[in-house]
């Protein structure tokens, strides 16, 4: 079936089933391969983008539910937000293998937007859905209260 | 984006109009320089824009091989970091073999800046030498008065970037001994905030990893396996799987193993590989439940069929016997998934002259010599191109390149004609074995009057990593398995009276190094005996410690080292209600000091304070982070991780029920690193080992309870 979809701000037009995760649609169809698989049972966080502005896994965003809405993946990923996040990773290195980091930083980005001065606690419950085996942890939570300040600033 | 690499596009990619010159080694092995045709296949590349690109010969899982290995050629090189590049070897064992595992190139045991210490520094310092000399000649001037700084050679008001010389310096003959610097010239081995070289590409989703190519024409597979370990393929059923849309065919894989299901995309190969049913033979799987297996090990681990390491098992036994008191536990540790982040995948596509596979590649020369045996071709013609790997801890590394093998039986099956990629589900990946080995352990210690130790003996039971592999030939001797008891075999404590003995247990369910391999379970056990001889003896648990480790001896003294630093850092004192453990492994020592919290069954980590001794800190920051992720690892699955089976399947299907570590449960982390001047050693897994029991400690020091069978949620333990 043919599917319209806003991907960053651009018009893609897709072919596949209509229960077809956005997820694979991002990564198999329109090779927007910074979205990533690591369970595909929302147990993860890997695969998480913005759909109209909320942080959402697209394993378990079928292509039907995203037509109408704007989707942003890591690829378009930025707002000042999206910008304060990633040059927070940057700077305190966050990364090691780096596979679950495009989830992570899409699901940081929707917890500055909602809570500019997040809690330990609350940046605990927030990135709980966000899985990371190299346990990146210690680092996720310097990078997202430096982004914090950053905005501040 | 449709990727296309191709042999040599890993430099050819970066080019510049004009020369570049190269270093690396001829066949005979020796450094050499020049422009590519002379040197086949180089460490260092410069271009005529003054570009330096690091051929990265280890892959990258996370543990920071690119900044490390970078680091020691820009040092030498006196390069600007910013302007420095990286780029994967291909496969070629004859140039970028691992130096410690002899003609095979891999990655493992903590070796890559180890082995690579001197090797990559002085690729580096060659291209300087070679840089400094052709610039003397241009400028007329001596050699000794030519500086290099950030990638710009200069004298008096001259200057210019590398790029200008890098025609002459190609011309030029490499000297067989570069002159490196002495660790006090060190600016960037050592620097703390030198960034990471992979920041920027993770963290904007331009990082590529294999499961991120796509190819012209590629066909996805997933693979029906059988439901216990060892079962094969009676017969199968295609129906189901037709009516899913994008499923192309199905076909049975030679081995009986499966059956490989192909399709259009990711998400239909899934689907119809979920159709897809199958009758199997059972015969000769594992049938048995995990409880029946840990019982058999339990048992195994009293009567240890091989003697392994110190006196007879006999004699130390009558000397505890006679002893004025005995500490006797059993240990049972669990099948772990290592579970990599980007689950288990590959691309083979067809060559003129073979096959190249696109692969997070652990071990490429595993790779080439299962494929071309499987495909009957030379090793030569299987090329490997290396991507990010996301994850591994182990799992990338089996001998029998166990899904490179699938995915070229699934390439082969469909004619070779068309690129084929294997993706494994995260069920896929719990379900499917290279587990960590299920082990038990019983120890007995016979303490006298005075508090001393008299004898310590020690079984373990387990399966062997390594029989039946091509690594048996190094590291298995009279039936041990190195593997198996290090950690306990060789530990530096002075124990009198040791005797250590292994049974080797037999199943079929695959078992596989895991991020710190033995010392995952060896650790643990040992550690918590020593808690134990401590309470027992009323000794302080980090005194006890620093009295059996004799400081004349280069090792224990290293030991003690990271003991008194971490007792320092966490501010340690006798009857705190805290845990203590510390283990070397790796050729690296670390200390570890738990802090917890407990409310009546409830644990939560509060603070982890580690000190790790792994000789000169190329890259503390990595060091730090290292440290950081290797603890939480351990941590996470010493608290509620563990394969189990019923009737021989696996119990677990994905992250919901093999819960990884989250956000919550990571402790805070302070890293004290020892300054050292001996050899760099690993880092990626030595703070696995300690973390585990240091937290068991503490929770016994808070509750009394000693925790012997993992993980701990097994003794009613929540985390929270
Ligand atoms: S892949 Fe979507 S949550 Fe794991
Ligand atoms: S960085 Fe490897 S999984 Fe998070």
């Amino acid at each position: 079936m043919q599917f319209q979809l806003n991907i960053n701000g651009q018009e893609r037009s897709v072919d596949v089933a209509a229960d077809t995760p956005l997820l694979w649609v991002l990564r198999d169809e329109l090779n927007l391969t910074g979205t990533k698989f690591g369970c595909g049972v929302a147990s993860c966080g890997a695969c998480t983008i913005h759909l109209n502005g909320t942080p959402v896994r697209s394993c378990q965003t079928t292509v039907e539910d995203a037509v109408g809405a704007r989707v942003i993946t890591i690829e378009g990923a930025s707002d000042p937000v999206a910008k304060a996040v990633q040059q927070a990773w940057v700077e305190k290195d966050v990364v090691q293998c780096g596979f679950c980091q495009s989830g992570q930083i899409m699901s940081a980005v929707g917890l500055l937007s909602e809570n500019a001065n997040p809690s330990d606690e609350e940046i605990d419950d927030y990135m709980s859905g966000n899985a990371c085996r190299c346990a990146t942890y210690v680092r996720i939570k310097d990078a997202i209260k430096l982004a914090a300040r950053k905005l501040e600033a | 984006m449709t990727m296309n690499v191709s042999r040599r596009g890993f430099l050819k990619g970066t080019a510049t109009a004009g020369a570049a010159l190269f270093i690396g080694t001829t066949a005979s092995g020796v450094l050499a320089a020049g422009q590519e045709d002379v040197v086949l296949n180089p460490f260092v590349k410069i271009d005529a824009d003054g570009t330096v690109t690091v051929i990265i010969k280890h892959f990258e899982m996370g543990q920071g091989t690119t900044t490390g290995l970078t680091t020691l050629v820009a040092e030498e090189l006196d390069a600007s970091w910013d302007q420095i590049k990286t780029d994967f070897a291909p496969a070629d064992a004859n140039t970028y073999n691992n130096l410690f595992f002899g003609k095979l190139q891999g990655t493992g045991g903590s070796t890559a800046i180890a082995n690579s210490f001197l090797q990559y520094r002085k690729a580096g310092a060659t291209a300087r030498e070679l840089l400094v000399r052709a610039a003397s000649q241009k400028w007329g001037v001596d050699e000794s008065l030519i500086k290099v700084s950030n990638g710009v050679l200069s004298v008096g008001n001259r200057s210019a970037h590398f790029g200008k010389f890098v025609h002459l310096a190609s011309t030029l003959k490499a000297t067989p001994e570069p002159q490196l610097k002495t660790p006090d010239q060190f600016t960037l081995i050592g620097k703390m905030d030198l960034p990471r070289k992979d920041s920027s590409d993770k963290t904007n989703g331009s990082a590529i990893f294999a499961m991120d190519v796509k190819l012209p024409g590629m066909v996805y597979v997933a693979i029906k396996r059988a439901p216990r370990f060892g079962g094969t393929l009676s017969s199968f059923d295609i129906s189901k799987a037709k009516e899913i849309s994008g499923f192309i065919d199905a076909k049975p894989l030679p081995n009986k193993a499966g059956i490989a299901v192909y399709a259009e995309n990711t998400w239909a190969a899934f689907q119809a590989r979920n159709a897809v049913s199958a009758e199997w033979d059972f015969s000769a799987a594992e049938n048995r439940s995990d409880k029946e297996l840990i019982n058999f090990h339990s048992n195994a681990a009293k009567e240890p069929a091989v003697h392994a390491w110190g006196i007879p098992r006999e004699d130390a036994k009558a000397l505890i016997e006679k002893s004025e008191r005995v500490i006797e536990a059993d240990f049972t540790f669990p099948f772990l998934s290592h579970s990599p982040m980007e689950t288990l995948n590959c691309v083979i596509e067809p060559t003129t002259s073979g096959v190249r596979v696109h692969d997070g590649a652990q071990m490429p020369t595993m790779i080439q010599g299962n494929l071309a045996h499987l495909l009957g071709i030379k090793p030569e013609q299987v090329e490997v191109t290396t991507y990010y790997a996301g994850g591994s801890f182990g799992r990338r590394a089996t001998a029998a390149a166990d899904y490179q093998m699938e995915a070229a039986m699934a390439f082969d099956l469909l004619g070779r004609k068309v690129p084929v990629k294997l993706v494994w589900s995260r069920e896929d990946d719990i379900r499917g074995g290279y587990y960590r080995p299920m082990y038990a352990h019983n120890v007995a210690i016979g303490i006298d009057g005075d508090g001393k130790v008299t004898g310590w003996n020690h079984g373990l039971a387990g399966k062997s990593i390594l029989i039946g592999t091509p690594f048996e030939a190094f590291m298995v001797k009279d039936n041990v398995d190195e593997t198996s008891v290090e950690g306990v075999k060789h530990s530096l404590y002075n124990i009198p009276n040791m005797s250590v003995g292994v049974t080797n247990i037999e199943t079929p369910v695959p078992v596989l190094w895991w991020r710190s391999v033995g010392h995952t379970h060896t650790a643990y056990a040992m550690e918590s005996m020593m808690d134990m001889l401590a309470y027992e003896t009323g000794q302080d648990p980090v005194e006890l410690r620093l009295s059996l480790l004799d400081k004349s001896d280069d090792k224990q003294k290293r030991m003690a080292g990271v003991i008194e630093a971490v007792r320092d850092a966490a501010n340690w004192k006798t009857g705190d209600q805290r845990g203590f453990a510390s283990h070397f492994s790796f050729n690296t020592y670390v200390a570890v000091v738990a802090d917890i919290s407990v409310d009546g069954d409830r644990v939560h980590v509060d603070k982890l304070h580690i000190a790790v001794d792994c000789g000169v800190a190329v890259n503390p920051d990595v060091i730090k982070a290292q440290m950081e992720g290797g603890s939480g690892f351990g941590l996470g699955h010493i608290l509620r991780s563990e394969i189990t089976l019923e009737n021989g399947e696996v119990v677990q299907e994905n992250f919901p029920d093999y819960e990884p570590l989250r956000m919550r449960d990571m402790p805070a982390v302070d890293v004290t690193i020892v300054q050292s001047a001996d050899a760099p050693s690993g880092v990626g897994e030595p703070g696995v080992p300690p973390t585990g029991p240091a937290v068991a400690n503490a929770i016994f020091a808070q509750t009394g309870k000693r925790i012997t069978h993992l993980p701990l949620t097994k003794s009613g333990f929540e985390f929270v």
